[in-house]
């Protein structure tokens, strides 16, 4: 239902652009919005509801990315010049409740991209994800952020 | 105005991949040295593309960036896992300051298949104290 709503959404944005006969991105861009308005009042399904909720949770989410991304790399960069004895690496398994390859992958990515966390291996039988941290303060309170952060969000737009 | 903006982001990138040659050169191990190089060279080497993409202001320029900077980021991450888990299963020297160790053992010798519960075998990375 979704790739079909999506479709409605691109074709209403190439006849925006026809009728109003301008092709630039930015014209392009606000046809789009202007298709998913149009889509969003036609629209009455409840379950084909989903496509307008997925969507800005969708952008939201990749901001979100991008400003954790920047996050870790201020920290990295600060971290090189640390002392060795201010460093406290740990290897510690996470369990999973991402079931399939896609969104297992997904995450690993997510948790390799963010502050002093490496992704060491998955187990053979997906329960649990072993990542490398930089700096453990507890290990509970890390399973837990982790698992709040990435994996939830991840998990409902997937889902 | 825009020759101002372009200084600054290609310094900072500069920055970046100049502070991950210093953690390469500082770490302990190669865990922690993986940690440090995948992810402060990814925002260089990001900044310095778009430092480029300003400079030009070219469309085709600006989506080949896009595409770099988007590769990038899917395989700087991946590349990191695999030396991670290869420099794990040869036993290449843990740092001994490292507090917890719940890989110890979970990989099986012979077919190297990785177990979610409690399983013991030899490999296992020696503890060192060089550097």
């Amino acid at each position: 239902m979704t790739k079909s709503l999506f479709l409605s959404n691109l074709i209403l944005a190439i006849i925006w652009v026809m009728a109003t006969g301008t092709l630039t991105e930015e014209n392009f861009i606000f046809g789009l919005i202007i298709g998913f308005a149009i889509l969003g009042i036609i629209t009455y399904k409840k379950e084909e509801r989903k496509y307008f909720t997925v969507i800005p949770k969708f952008f939201a989410f990749i901001a979100f990315v991008l400003w954790e991304i920047t996050k870790a790399n201020f920290q990295s960069a600060r971290e090189s010049f640390y002392s060795k004895s201010r460093l406290e690496p740990a290897i510690v398994k996470v369990p999973l409740d991402a079931k399939t390859d896609l969104e297992i992958s997904f995450l690993a990515n997510l948790i390799s991209l963010t502050p002093g966390t490496l992704i060491m291996d998955v187990s053979d039988d997906k329960k649990v994800i072993y990542v490398h941290v930089m700096h453990l303060l507890d290990k509970e309170e890390f399973i837990k952020e982790t698992k709040q952060k990435f994996e939830k969000p991840l998990l409902e737009l997937m889902r | 105005m825009k020759d101002i903006l372009i200084m600054i982001l290609s310094t900072f990138g500069a920055l970046f991949i100049l502070s991950s040659s210093i953690g390469l050169l500082r770490k302990p191990d190669i865990f922690l040295r993986i940690s440090v190089t995948g992810k402060a060279s990814t925002l260089g080497i990001g900044l310095i593309l778009v430092s480029t993409a300003l400079f030009f202001n070219n469309y085709s320029v600006t989506t080949r960036v896009v595409a770099i900077i988007l590769f990038l980021f899917i395989t700087i991450s991946i590349g990191g896992h695999l030396l991670a888990r290869a420099a794990y299963i040869i036993k290449t020297p843990i740092w001994k300051g490292t507090k917890i160790d719940d890989l110890a053992g979970q990989y099986d010798d012979v077919t190297h298949e990785l177990y979610s519960e409690k399983h013991h075998s030899s490999i296992k990375p020696d503890p060192t104290d060089n550097i």
